[in-house]
């Protein structure tokens, strides 16, 4: 095995390819349950290549974009990635949306040295993986710290919470809301739990009315926040509802209707927010690509565009050299807040707070780090 | 009749040894070739070890089951747990040591794996046809569902960092033998019962035979291969999540058995690698590869609706019958 890695390893060097392009790899979920993440993030990708190679490329040379679809299938995401490895020889790779797949994908790209810079994976364990990969998102835990900083700012300081103990996410969340909140002077009033398929919340909700909450923390997916949203407000809790990314979905205005009204959520990005990154990222890929875009085209376009920069610095595409410089990308100007890597190679970055207002998803403020 | 049978012997312990020493020839020549290659060999040897098994169930018993991936979950989380548990003194011990290791957690992977086939074969023996693919399925589901929900297993999140101690030589080595196990099973004496089993139960049963000892035996030797195949499947690619063995993943096995010819190990073991072959070679059709995919099944049943392989076994059993 190691032996058949040196080999390609040695193959790298001579066979390089065209000398006047750099070819970057991309795998993502193009079709198969999670296509439409998948879709949105090789828009963002294509954009950001498109864009380098009409400014003339990076280090003079053109950028080729190598795009491999892993159909949302477990066990593809690894062969892709060892197919455009041993094929294509990529300087660094970008992928994937799903914690899972670039969990298959991160061991291979760090025996091979390549760097991997995923766009979307919150799962902690991802960048764990060794000193090569990357990810431009911020991780499950800082949201919870995110919405802590932000219920404390407009004053809240009596929270309630209501967790889906069945999803780590929400468990997560739920951790590091309660450190950040105790530690800055909030009291957690009431402590609920539920799990993914629940379909009454009315106990719950009752005892957490009975401790008069200022704020309540749902963490957990759209499906069940909408349900208790409702049935929040038909037992008169009057009080804004809170919850993380998992909210992000129109599904969440659907189920709830007018219950959601003024609640918050916390994401990566916004439509929405006036900063001239976002407003321009917007015009760009609405002229390219006629319709808006999500987050997760957002994050792709970052990624790939902190891998352009980072390349530009080290002035090679080595790949040490590269790493390193991605390594230490700091305050990079991107689409979903500026970007710093700390140093378990995840971003450090702020999140946006959304409101629900008249069924749409409101720009409220950005909560820096 | 006893001597082609002797005969038949010879020759599957002919083919056995050839398998093993192809396996040998594969993990030598391994360092040659690229990643890529290595990758599709292995998924190749996979797919063999669930295709074969599958087979003896689905196949040669004609018990409708849909609960394939469930087993090779059984099968990958055991063998996982046990090598990760065991990852901190194996770290430094020698690598022969690992791959003994290894082998056992395979085992007691593939043993979990029967002891969940048998629990699913108890049931089976009240159900035929749709219905028993039914509770396979729910089967299959429920494994995957009661490890989404355990937290020492992983939950949802999967366990990462899975030694890759699957290497050629462990894949072709268990799938040879999978074959040879499976293919002198139901050339054996005791291995007509399982097709009597499928050609008509209730004759076989007038006839004396046990067809529950049948339909157990095939769930728990199925189960246990496929037991394997996950155990190997876990420590190639390293990390494995419960959305990975679900429902899909035993069509896909169904489909390489059905393919192959029901009732047919060569023809199985041939579609499992064409099948996997056709996988990576409509790569460069890019979105369209699953139309052109499903295009070629479709195409492939019309022409042999009987499978790859399937006439050619049948009218090999029907000639010594008169």
């Amino acid at each position: 095995m190691l032996c058949g890695l040196f080999f390609s390893g040695c193959k790298k060097k001579d066979s390089a390819g065209n000398p006047d392009e750099i070819v970057i790899g991309e795998f993502a979920s193009l079709t198969g349950a999670t296509a439409s993440f998948g879709q949105s993030a090789h828009k963002g990708v294509r954009m950001a290549v498109d864009e380098a190679n009409a400014n003339g490329g990076v280090l003079g040379k053109k950028l080729r974009l190598v795009t491999e679809d892993d159909q949302s299938k477990a066990g593809e995401a690894a062969t892709v990635v060892r197919r455009m490895i041993s094929r294509e020889k990529p300087v660094a790779i970008i992928g994937e949306v799903a914690s899972s797949r670039s969990l298959e994908a991160a061991p291979i790209c760090q025996q091979n040295k390549i760097p991997m810079i995923s766009p979307a994976s919150t799962n902690p364990k991802v960048t764990e993986t060794g000193d090569y990969i990357f990810r431009v998102c911020f991780i499950d835990p800082f949201q919870g710290a995110v919405l802590a900083k932000f219920m404390l700012q407009r004053g809240w300081k009596n929270a309630a919470i209501l967790t889906d103990v069945k999803q780590d996410y929400a468990v997560g969340l739920t951790d590091f809301f309660k450190d950040y909140f105790t530690k800055n002077g909030g009291t957690i009033v009431s402590e609920q739990s539920y799990s993914s398929g629940d379909k009454d919340f009315k106990a719950q909700l009752t005892s957490i009315r009975s401790t008069n909450p200022e704020a309540i923390l749902v963490a957990g997916y759209y499906n069940e926040a909408g349900l208790i949203a409702s049935q929040a407000r038909e037992l008169d809790i009057k009080v804004p509802l809170l919850g993380g990314d998992g909210w992000d979905s129109p599904s969440l205005v659907e189920v709830a209707g007018d219950a959601m009204e003024g609640n918050f959520f916390s994401n990566h990005f916004s439509a929405e927010d006036k900063s001239p990154a976002v407003q321009d990222f917007l015009a760009k890929y609405k002229a390219k690509y006629l319709e808006s875009p999500d987050a997760m085209s957002a994050l792709a376009y970052d990624a790939t565009m902190l891998l352009f920069d980072a390349m530009k610095r080290a002035g090679t595409t080595d790949s040490a050299a590269l790493r390193d410089a991605i390594a230490s990308t700091s305050g990079f100007p991107a689409v979903t807040g500026n970007i710093t890597l700390d140093a378990n190679r995840n971003a450090s970055k702020s999140a946006v707070i959304l409101q629900i207002q008249n069924g749409k998803f409101r720009f409220v403020e950005t909560v820096a780090p | 009749m006893r001597k082609s049978d002797a005969v038949k012997k010879h020759i599957a312990h002919l083919a056995l040894a050839a398998g093993l020493a192809a396996s040998v020839a594969l993990y030598a020549i391994a360092p040659q070739l690229d990643d890529y290659a290595v990758n599709i060999l292995m998924l190749a040897g996979i797919n063999i070890i669930l295709a074969v098994s599958l087979n003896l169930v689905n196949g040669h018993t004609g018990q409708f089951s849909l609960g394939h991936a469930g087993f090779m979950a059984a099968g990958a989380y055991t063998s996982s747990i046990i090598t990760l548990s065991l990852a901190p003194v194996l770290a430094s011990a020698p690598a022969w040591q690992a791959q003994v290791a290894f082998f056992a957690a395979l085992l007691a992977g593939g043993l979990f794996a029967s002891f969940c086939g048998f629990l699913v074969g108890v049931p089976s023996l009240r159900l035929r046809g749709d219905y028993l693919a039914i509770v396979t399925l729910g089967f299959g589901e429920i494994i995957r569902v009661v490890i989404q929900n355990t937290d020492a297993l992983g939950g949802a999140r999967g366990l990462e960092g899975i030694p890759p101690y699957t290497n050629l030589l462990w894949t072709f080595g268990i799938a040879t033998v999978a074959i040879y196990v499976v293919a002198s099973l139901v050339n054996s004496t005791y291995g007509r019962g399982f097709i009597s089993v499928r050609d008509d139960e209730i004759a076989a049963e007038a006839m004396g035979i046990n067809t529950t000892k049948y339909k157990v035996a095939a769930f728990v030797i199925g189960a246990f291969f496929a037991g394997l195949a996950g155990g190997l499947y876990a420590h190639f690619i390293s990390y494995i999540a419960p959305e990975g063995f679900n429902f899909l993943k035993s069509v896909d096995v169904v489909v390489m058995v059905i393919l192959g010819g029901m009732g047919s190990t060569p023809g199985v073991a041939a579609a499992a690698v064409l099948l996997t072959l056709m996988n990576e070679l409509l790569r460069d059709f890019e979105q369209y590869r699953m139309i052109v995919f499903a295009l070629l099944l479709i195409v492939l049943m019309i022409v042999r609706p009987q499978g790859l392989l399937g006439n050619f076994q049948r009218r090999k059993r029907k000639a010594p019958q008169p």
